[in-house]
């Protein structure tokens, strides 16, 4: 990884570029502060800790409100850990902009997928469904539980019912369309995880070319 | 004003008003290969769909004897410029109507 920042999404939208019209996401993409440098031999690995959203003084908790102070920077609503591979450019205090990713670059993005509730097989692993009518009983239930006195249980894995959703999803190689460092927006080509207004990791893809 | 609004008013180009009924010349960027030429498509507007830069709109003509509907991104570059023909006087927002219908009922009255 050699840059990463954190970022709000605002929704989609689309644009044209040239003559085509592409569809994308719109991220508002820092400014993020360095609050912590993590380091090999402090603490095992070497990764910067970044903060992004201000937030009010009593909404955080103590402990937090010491370790902004500490660092002396202003209060921070989200706190992630980037492990780059070079870290020596960064201190305590520094900034991060948007401007360190430029249009053509291939980004992976990090989020909270929308939360489904507890969603059956046909919704969550696209299973097929029985017919509806013509005197079948048997519309979206979930199949054979697996083989009877051999091997008289049910396989691990096998595709059940359950909470769907809302769990941390990367999408890889999506393409920067568009950077405005004036307003600290990212245009990224296609759909990202989550809903409007949850934060996203922004990092150079691991996909390289 | 939401981000989203401002990063497509970036975009939005001048258009002329025009509305549902109303018959129009949209000239049309085609690129063949390397090399490009304006293609005029005249017909109704029977539907305008979308908002901002995310408008659409349908025109529809008869050409040879078949209908035929072309929908265009109202803010598209591709295109060169709309003409207003003829005002057309209409009570729906979408004429989907006039599909079913051939000759002289498929007309438009003007709007005076």
């Amino acid at each position: 990884m050699k840059k990463a920042i954190l970022g709000k999404k605002h929704g989609m939208t689309q644009i044209f570029v040239g003559n085509e019209m592409i569809p994308v996401t719109v991220v508002e993409a820092g400014p993020c502060v360095v609050v912590q440098k993590k380091t090999k031999e402090n603490d095992g690995y070497d990764a910067i800790q970044v903060g992004f959203g201000d937030v009010k003084e009593k909404r955080l908790i103590k402990p937090l409100k010491g370790h902004f102070t500490k660092a002396n920077v202003p209060f921070k609503k989200y706190l992630r850990e980037f492990r780059l591979d070079d870290i020596s450019s960064y201190e305590v205090g520094s900034e991060i902009k948007v401007d360190i990713f430029s249009a053509g670059d291939r980004v992976d993005v990090t989020g909270t997928s929308k939360g489904k509730g507890f969603a059956g097989v046909v919704k969550r692993y696209n299973a097929n469904r029985g017919p509806m009518s013509h005197g079948s009983k048997y519309h979206r239930r979930p199949g054979s539980m697996g083989a009877s006195s051999d091997p008289s249980r049910t396989f691990k894995g096998k595709r059940l019912p359950g909470h769907m959703g809302n769990k941390r999803v990367t999408v890889q190689n999506l393409e920067v369309v568009k950077v405005d460092p004036e307003k600290n927006l990212l245009l990224i080509k296609g759909s990202v995880p989550g809903i409007r207004g949850s934060l996203l990791m922004i990092r150079d893809t691991v996909k390289s070319k | 004003m939401n981000l989203i609004d401002i990063v497509e008013k970036e975009q939005l180009r001048e258009v002329p008003q025009f509305n549902v009924g109303d018959t129009v010349r949209v000239h049309y960027k085609v690129i063949e290969g390397d090399k490009e030429r304006i293609q005029v498509f005249e017909g109704v507007v029977i539907k305008r769909s979308g908002g901002s830069l995310r408008e659409n709109f349908t025109v529809r003509r008869i050409s040879y004897g078949v209908g035929v509907e072309r929908t265009f991104p109202l803010h598209s570059p591709r295109i060169e410029k709309i003409e207003v023909v003829r005002k057309g006087k209409v009570r729906r927002a979408k004429l989907y109507y006039v599909r079913d219908r051939v000759g002289k009922a498929a007309k438009i009255k003007e709007k005076k």
